[in-house]
């Protein structure tokens, strides 16, 4: 176990690098003076010298690149340049935003799919099949800002149930919290059991069709205990590792959520810094979900084992 | 039965799409781009089937010349992913070795990051416009063309056919065009048709977000951004672009699922 974790970790050091060089790389390859770009046309020479020896910019490419990472390597991710707050701390108070939403989505999208899946599969062809099958396809097929502005307009605007424009951290107020993020965990959900379903189910149908369930059957027990002790179990492990990149698809994707409902998330932070060319934060966002996805993985696949104990981990 | 109902509905719903698109290339109910403040945030009605936006532009006309955009988009990026990603992934599954290793290596780093993360990113650089865009979408893209690319020309390469070109004295390059490349296109265009359906909807997300093909060229996502404010009162405006794009979608989701069954027979009947 403790060979295949560090094995497993190794393989994430040449990804997290590239990410590194690649983000790196991204502020350096933007057409024009970065300064100057920050700055603005109209820039005083003098500011845009220290700005310049701020960043590190006056110094040789490679030198830059040891000190960023030197600097990461502490937590020091720089200074927005929009208002000077810290970027790490930034991020990680707007990635508490996201997080919540995208991990409620994911679970509740995951306890919906594989149940729906299992229950396609169980009668494959069938006009149930058939219904989940093409409902599935339905929620796959439907954008998810698209869905979000429906049930905002619907719930916000039309019922009046729920707040249209706002949010209220956790800590301050749960219920009211809750209402703002609602909308978005539905939204998500909805959007990710597409995906879910459809893999549960093609997995669901590969196992029904093996031996042992035929033996199970055989010896007669009953057809849910089949189902809940020999199929589901055998059909979850490769819906797992769809979640981990659900989960970062969703990372990918909480931008356009968190602008569609407004909320202070890492995504609409990232956009938000693209526009105000806040290339501090920017590289600093980028580089925080990777690290996140990259994280991500690695726990999806070291719990794989757990789902699939065929799966030897030595 | 299912396969082809999917074909038929699917393909239904891309021939809508390509034949607004082709339409709206030479022809528009109105002019797509001709403000008229007069006629603003009108409803649907016989004269403006889909109603008019806050400028009184009418709303049909946009998603017709819409739909061009988005194909074009999707079409080009597509094609480029698919065409680097074959180059590449068969290089690396005929020649093997650390040549292999590396390009797998960078591969893989680029997969381990969400694609339309990777596309921002590239945004960033190349500006937001029609070509950056498919530039970004592209790049973000062609790995996963790498790695099925490779699977396949891996398993391939070892098949007797290939062996035998080998034998007879073709050249390593010979076979690999002749014999290994050919044999690899059709798992490609199972991946080339959801990868269609991805990058539209990628394209409408950053369109959306304000990053994509900039206004007043109307594309469905940016015509979505544009409706927010009108949502409450002209609910039109966010029912329409948003529609097209789901429409789309299922139709190149059906269309995947019917060649995916054609090609692993396996899944459609159990």
């Amino acid at each position: 176990m403790l060979g295949y974790l560090a094995r497993r970790l190794a393989m994430t050091v040449p990804t997290l690098l590239l990410v590194a060089i690649g983000v790196f790389a991204l502020v350096r390859l933007i057409p024009g003076d970065p300064v100057q770009v920050m700055l603005g046309d109209a820039a005083d020479p003098a500011q845009a010298a220290q700005l310049r020896a701020q960043l590190g910019l006056d110094q040789p490419i490679p030198v830059q690149f040891m000190h960023w990472i030197a600097k990461l390597a502490t937590g020091d991710f720089g200074h927005s340049i929009t208002n000077n707050l810290a970027v790490l701390p930034l991020i990680i108070d707007r990635f508490q935003v996201s997080a919540v939403i995208v991990l409620v989505a994911v679970a509740a999208a995951a306890s919906i799919a594989v149940p729906a899946g299992l229950v396609a599969a169980w009668r494959q062809n069938s006009l149930l099949d058939l219904s989940v099958v093409g409902g599935a396809t339905l929620l796959l097929s439907i954008p998810s800002f698209w869905l979000g502005l429906l049930l905002l307009l619907l719930f916000g605007l039309k019922l009046k149930w729920l707040p249209v424009i706002g949010y209220v951290p956790f800590t301050e107020n749960f219920w009211q919290a809750a209402t703002f993020i609602v909308l978005p965990i539905v939204t998500l959900t909805m959007v990710e059991i597409g995906v879910l379903t459809r893999m549960a189910r093609a997995a669901s149908i590969e196992v029904l069709r093996l031996e042992y369930v035929t033996h199970a059957r055989a010896k007669g027990v009953p057809e849910w205990r089949v189902l809940a002790r020999h199929v589901l179990p055998n059909a979850f492990a490769p819906t797992w590792t769809l979640i981990g990149l659900v989960l970062g698809h969703l990372l990918g994707g909480i931008a356009v959520i968190e602008t569609v409902f407004t909320l202070p998330g890492l995504g609409r932070l990232l956009v938000d810094s693209i526009f105000a060319r806040d290339y501090p934060v920017v590289q600093g966002c980028l580089l925080f979900t990777a690290v996140i996805y990259v994280v991500v993985n690695l726990i999806v696949d070291l719990c794989y084992p757990l789902f699939d104990p065929r799966v030897t981990v030595a | 039965m299912r396969i082809r109902a999917n074909t038929a509905i699917g393909g239904a719903l891309m021939a809508l799409l390509l034949g607004a698109a082709l339409t709206g290339a030479f022809w528009t109910p109105f002019d797509p781009l001709r403000i008229n403040l007069r006629a603003r945030l009108q409803a649907p009605s016989s004269l403006h089937w889909l109603g008019t936006d806050e400028f009184g532009r009418d709303v049909l006309s946009r998603i017709m010349v819409g739909a061009g955009a988005s194909v074009v988009i999707a079409l080009v990026t597509v094609l480029l992913a698919v065409a680097a990603g074959m180059v590449v992934g068969c290089t690396a599954g005929y020649i093997r070795g650390w040549a292999d290793r590396i390009i797998m290596a960078v591969n893989d780093a680029l997969l381990a990051f969400p694609g339309i993360l990777l596309a921002l990113a590239v945004m960033i650089v190349v500006g937001t416009n029609k070509v950056g865009l498919i530039l970004a979408l592209g790049l973000a893209y062609i790995p996963s063309v790498v790695r099925v690319v490779r699977g396949t020309v891996l398993s391939i390469r070892e098949k007797e056919y290939v062996e035998a070109s080998r034998v007879i004295g073709n050249s390593e390059a010979y076979s690999m065009i002749r014999h290994v490349m050919p044999n690899a296109i059709a798992p490609v265009a199972v991946l080339a048709t959801s990868m269609f359906g991805w990058v539209l909807l990628a394209e409408s997300a950053l369109s959306f977000l304000g990053l994509g093909v900039p206004p007043p060229a109307p594309t469905w996502g940016n015509m979505l951004a544009a409706s927010r404010p009108f949502m409450e009162t002209a609910a039109w405006l966010s029912i329409a672009p948003g529609l097209c794009i789901a429409l789309t979608l299922l139709g190149i989701n059906l269309l995947g699922d019917s060649l995916r069954d054609r090609l692993d027979p396996r899944m459609a009947h159990g």
